[in-house]
């Protein structure tokens, strides 16, 4: 698979290249600044990027404008942004578009290796990967609906898996239960909240987070 | 018909209102004035021999609220402004005798209390000619229609004069009550400039003059320097103790965990994965503390997207519904958006913490050189700036950038808070 990394620090840079290397990712290039990563998306056409938030000259939300702007040219593009913050705000605007494929992690989540290859391979594969702040930012402002209310601890669980984007299979490994439990849990919590059914992991991933999402309750 | 009717309501309205201010103004003006600058200066000659020491700051209290009153009125009849020059009084006063010669000298130190004295002085003369002038102009033609309408015959013999007109026949009496409808008509298309000319005069009179300006600048200056100073040092010293006692501390026992892992590598696996998994979490945790240390500094929206973004994204944090209207063409300053930011945030805790509002909306607009942020909620009012509450502090902290907080709360609610810093964007 090939990808694009766009970050401005020396250790993180290096040590992002050589984690994707070792997990079989063919590292096309590994750029420092905004304008150089907009012309890697131009000129490379990654598989997927792999782009913090913030980079040089400007030092502002760099990162993140260069990735809108190029998945505003190839819809669905695959973008996983890092960011030493994470910001509602910010996932919105990734999402905006509900054409899957984005990531949107706390650098942080670098530290587990096989978790942060496996978000990338995810959003590379057209799905999703929230980070759980994101996910419990969105829970934290939801206290008095009473949907959410009524689901069980063990589904409530479930739905916070399910909204960073994680597959039955992976939620399953996670909680020690059967793909068979995930899959009866994931439909009652689709019943209670009233959203539709979908075969789609992603569409699916992508309705519970405009769910938590909808106009702040 | 009606028409007729409503403008000449307007008229007789309009010229009783005009004629009152202007009576009002020329009373007090001739009664308070010249009272009061008699006292004063008698009070003022007593402390010579004692008395006066006593008298003297009750005397110029008196005429500093007449002073006052005139200003108010400066303001709202005719919308001219006069500055309030008195430097404040110390608030750690000695009482008893002390105090009082304290006070005295205090007053009798002020240029302002000089400036009153020389106003009462104007007032009582020019000032007053001027405020009975704006009255005299509609109550001096009510004489010449008198005269018309029949009083002319008293001075049949001995003819009166009104203004430059003899009366002594129906003629002569009509030829008055003409003149006093050209000056009512004059006193409706100029009584209201004349009473503004009474207040520009008193407003050269009392306000404060370049130096007191500078002074009072300077004296502002001083204090929120002081302030800014106080403030940056807590905020630094908050900084080294949440350090100290936060990430410094996490990676202290990972150096520590470390360590051992290097110890027990070879002789007991099992155990060092387990420290190893520790030491993980003490950087995550280091991490996280650094975070939030970074957030409380300078938030990460705020130097990625400005002020506005910045907001939005601290409303989405809070727990209630909470509406952002931004309206800004610009960028402000670093540190203006930072306190605005900072402000903006303060005020919500505020909100949240003691109105239980379930809905907050925040309105950031920029005209004439002003930043205007309105907090409002939907709680249970009853918010001061005074009494060590946050909103002082802020107060405080806002005037570094001659930044002014208002605050309206009735009991029951809403509350809306107002911040303004004035600020250029770019």
């Amino acid at each position: 698979m090939r990808v694009v990394l766009a970050e401005d620090l020396f250790l993180l840079r290096d040590g992002l290249v050589r984690m994707l290397e070792a997990y079989d990712f063919e590292v096309l290039a590994a750029v420092e600044t905004g304008p150089e990563l907009t012309k890697a998306f131009a000129e490379l056409r990654p598989d997927v990027a792999v782009v913090d938030v913030r980079l040089p000259p400007s030092h502002t939300d760099e990162g993140l404008q260069c990735a809108l702007a190029a998945r505003r040219d190839r819809p669905g593009l695959p973008v996983l942004v890092l960011s030493q913050h994470v910001e509602q705000l910010y996932a919105r605007e990734l999402l905006a578009d509900g054409n899957g494929g984005i990531g949107y992690l706390l650098k942080d989540r670098v530290f587990d290796a096989d978790q942060f290859i496996d978000a990338v391979r995810r959003v590379a594969g057209g799905g999703t990967a929230m980070d759980p702040q994101v996910i419990q930012q969105l829970l934290s402002r939801r206290t008095q609906d009473k949907p959410i209310g009524q689901l069980t601890p063990r589904e409530r669980e479930v739905m916070e898996l399910m909204a960073q984007g994680r597959s039955n299979a992976a939620i399953a490994a996670q909680l020690v239960v059967t793909e068979r439990a995930v899959s009866k849990h994931t439909s009652n919590i689709f019943g209670k909240l009233g959203l539709p059914v979908s075969d789609d992991d992603n569409r699916r991933v992508l309705a519970v987070i405009a769910y938590l999402d909808r106009g702040q309750q | 018909m009606s028409g007729t009717k409503s403008v000449a309501k307007r008229v007789v309205v309009g010229s009783a209102t005009t004629a009152g201010r202007g009576l009002v103004l020329g009373l007090t003006a001739i009664v308070g004035s010249i009272t009061l600058f008699v006292l004063s200066v008698v009070s003022i000659a007593l402390i010579l021999i004692g008395i006066g020491v006593f008298t003297t700051p009750y005397v110029l209290t008196a005429v500093r609220m007449h002073a006052n009153r005139r200003r108010l009125l400066a303001a709202t009849w005719s919308d001219v402004k006069i500055p309030i020059p008195y430097r404040p009084m110390p608030a750690d006063l000695r009482t008893g005798v002390t105090g009082q010669v304290e006070r005295t000298t205090l007053m009798l130190k002020d240029p302002a209390t000089w400036r009153d004295l020389g106003w009462l002085m104007v007032d009582m003369t020019a000032g007053a000619t001027v405020a009975l002038l704006s009255m005299g102009l509609f109550v001096y033609p009510l004489e010449g229609l008198v005269l018309a309408a029949g009083l002319w015959r008293v001075f049949e013999d001995d003819a009166y004069w009104y203004g430059f007109v003899p009366v002594d026949s129906q003629l002569t009496g009509l030829f008055a009550a003409a003149f006093g409808a050209g000056m009512f008509a004059v006193g409706l298309r100029y009584a209201n400039d004349i009473q503004r000319g009474y207040f520009l005069l008193a407003r050269a009179m009392l306000a404060p003059d370049h130096d007191q300006q500078l002074a009072q600048r300077v004296a502002h200056l001083t204090e929120t320097r002081h302030d800014a100073v106080d403030t940056s040092a807590a905020e630094l010293r908050r900084i080294e103790r949440d350090l100290h006692d936060g990430a410094q501390a996490r990676l202290v026992a990972m150096g520590m965990d470390l360590g051992t892992i290097e110890a027990l590598i070879e002789k007991n696996p099992a155990k060092a994965k387990e420290l190893i998994a520790n030491a993980r979490k003490s950087s995550a945790e280091a991490l996280t503390e650094l975070r939030d240390l970074v957030r409380g500094i300078h938030p990460p929206v705020l130097a990625e997207r400005g002020l506005g973004d910045a907001v939005k994204a601290l409303a989405l944090r809070l727990p209630v519904e909470t509406d952002v209207q931004v309206d800004l063409p610009g960028r402000a300053d670093a540190p203006v958006e930072s306190a605005a930011y900072f402000a903006v945030s303060e005020i919500l805790t505020n909100a949240i913490k003691h109105s239980n509002a379930d809905r907050v909306w925040i309105d950031m607009t920029y005209a004439e050189s002003m930043l205007r942020i309105t907090v409002g909620d939907n709680g249970g009012g009853g918010a001061t700036i005074g009494g060590g509450t946050g909103l002082s502090g802020l107060e405080r902290r806002l005037g570094t950038f001659d930044g002014i907080l208002a605050v309206s709360s009735p009991a029951g609610g809403p509350t809306m808070v107002t911040v303004e810093i004035p600020c250029e964007l770019s």
